[in-house]
């Protein structure tokens, strides 16, 4: 009992560790996060300008709804895209500093490790989100008053859970190939959001896509968030989207865990798990 | 118990070059034992095998056969334990660079368990030990020199107490005056904490005078483990260097191989 209190309290710590680190890190590069996230606005700002667009060239559309959907797709696709890449970190950035063999030989588990960036990058996302959020809804002047903003967070950090778990699968891609890996990372972050309906409803999509976007936690998101933040819907509204994002979490999350190992017991066995690859 | 004991180690990587791939051997099935407490060195010139070996101990690679123990536990298969009795100190620092040398002792300390309490003291002691100028100490790494960074891959070390340190090419690159300064460590390291040391380098004069016994590993094979004086007196040679040509047929300076 007392090993295992003792176990226990190792790997709380460790994982304090890992979130400290990024902690270190984010406070290191202070100014190219503010210079990131302008680059975020800006390119929020391009997608939701279409919104207003669309009017100009004779469409019809109910304008502050439209820009209230885009304004959420292009926040879920900023906030999938910081969790996928801190999580792809765990192998990326750690080889180009040189630190990867110091991290993989401590007595930290692979678990523990990997939902401490997860935790991190929950943590940072969330805020960048919020901030961006509330910079491109008061560009637009837009009005809120049904929002539930509590709900859309709560749905957000649930779909962190699978998005994780994918993110797993992602970060082992660095592991394997040095050289492309963490490119395949945003391949990943973009297949996933096509599917799911960031921009326009997934019925607008061909049937396999369709199909896909069944399986994709981004489209609880998208729809949960959207639902939130332009109906009002709460939490007991949203069961569906929150029930559906705890089951492809509770799939996702070992599927992660397992394919990160079985990406680091190949570049054990390749000599990949070292600086220069 | 023997601190490490290592039987029929064996490791090869794939390489591909103009001839396509095939398979190099980097350990040619490598035997020894190393007692509690005494260091070990192990000569050899770039890629003699040298850096696989320690990657292996250091439960970062795993063999293609053989087996090692460190303290009794299975270097390939009870990792968590090896890793809590091991730390290295490697030829390149390996920090991050914008992050000082206290943020990045203090969340490696975590790693290995170590709470914030145990280290808010515990860091600038040892960066103190290890000859770590105090006013540099919340400087970004980048701007430190090699000595300055192998200093502080030391106290990275130290800080979680290993039993068996492993060292590979600890003191290549530094200057005169800071060899000197980790190779005072190492033996200080060793005459307080009992660690047992695996010391990797192709500085001969250094293995000589920091191990208890001195290894030739040339080409993936330890040709002899024995006290520097009995190596020479072996090959009826002068020096280390004349040693290592009567056990190689080669010149040392002459067996660089590309590393794995």
């Amino acid at each position: 009992m007392r090993t295992m209190s003792l176990a226990l309290r190792h790997e709380l710590v460790g994982l304090g560790g890992v979130i400290e680190r990024n902690i270190y890190l984010v406070k290191r590069y202070i100014w190219w996060d503010v210079a990131f996230f302008l680059w975020t606005v800006a390119n929020t700002l391009t997608i939701v300008f279409i919104a207003k667009g669309i009017p100009a060239v004779g469409g019809k559309i109910d304008v502050e709804k439209v820009t209230t959907i885009l304004l959420v797709g292009a926040v879920i696709w900023a906030y999938l895209g910081i969790i996928f890449e801190i999580l792809t970190e765990t192998v990326a950035w750690e080889r180009w500093e040189g630190t990867i063999e110091y991290t993989f030989m401590a007595p930290l588990s692979r678990p523990v490790h990997l939902f401490g960036m997860g935790l991190f990058a929950i943590g940072y996302g969330v805020v960048r989100a919020i901030l961006l959020f509330g910079v491109v809804a008061a560009f637009f002047g837009l009005h809120l008053p049904d929002a539930d903003y509590v709900a859309a967070l709560v749905v957000l950090i649930v779909a962190s859970i699978s998005f994780i778990g994918i993110g797993m699968m992602t970060a082992v891609l660095p592991l394997i190939s040095p050289e492309k890996g963490t490119q395949l990372g945003f391949v990943a972050q973009g297949l996933l959001l096509v599917v799911s309906g960031v921009y326009y409803p997934v019925s607008v999509l061909p049937q396999w896509m369709q199909a896909l976007s069944v399986i994709s936690p981004a489209t609880y998101a998208l729809r949960g968030c959207r639902a939130a933040i332009i109906d009002g819907a709460g939490l007991t509204d949203l069961w569906t989207e929150i029930w559906a994002l705890l089951v492809i979490g509770a799939v996702s999350v070992p599927l992660g865990l397992w394919t990160f190992r079985t990406g680091e017991r190949y570049a054990k066995k390749h000599g990949k798990l070292k600086r220069s690859g | 118990m023997k601190a490490l004991e290592v039987h029929n180690l064996r490791k090869e990587f794939t390489r591909r070059d103009g001839r396509g791939k095939r398979r190099v051997a980097a350990l040619k099935g490598v035997d020894f034992e190393i007692e509690r407490g005494e260091c070990v060195a192990i000569l050899g010139p770039n890629g003699s095998g040298k850096s696989t070996l320690v990657r292996l101990l250091s439960t970062l690679l795993l063999p293609d056969g053989g087996t090692a123990t460190v303290f009794g536990r299975d270097a390939f298969r009870d990792t968590r334990a090896v890793r809590r009795m091991v730390n290295r100190v490697s030829v390149e620092a390996s920090f991050f660079k914008k992050m000082s040398a206290i943020e990045n002792l203090s969340y490696a300390a975590r790693f290995y368990g170590l709470r914030p309490h145990e280290t808010k003291d515990r860091i600038p002691a040892i960066l103190t030990r290890v000859g770590f100028p105090a006013d540099r100490r919340d400087e970004p790494m980048e701007n430190l020199s090699r000595g300055m960074q192998q200093k502080v891959a030391l106290a990275r070390a130290l800080l979680t107490a290993p039993i068996l340190l492993l060292l590979d090419e600890p003191t290549t690159g530094l200057d005169p005056r800071s060899k000197q300064e980790v190779q005072e460590f190492i033996r200080e390291v060793r005459a307080e904490h009992d660690a047992t040391v695996l010391l990797c380098t192709h500085d001969l004069a250094e293995a000589e005078s920091l191990a208890d016994r001195v290894g030739i590993l040339d080409d993936g094979e330890l040709l002899v483990l024995e006290p520097a004086d009995a190596l020479k007196r072996r090959y009826r040679s002068a020096t280390l260097e004349e040693a290592f040509f009567a056990a190689s047929g080669h010149a040392f300076e002459n067996g660089d191989r590309e590393e794995d």
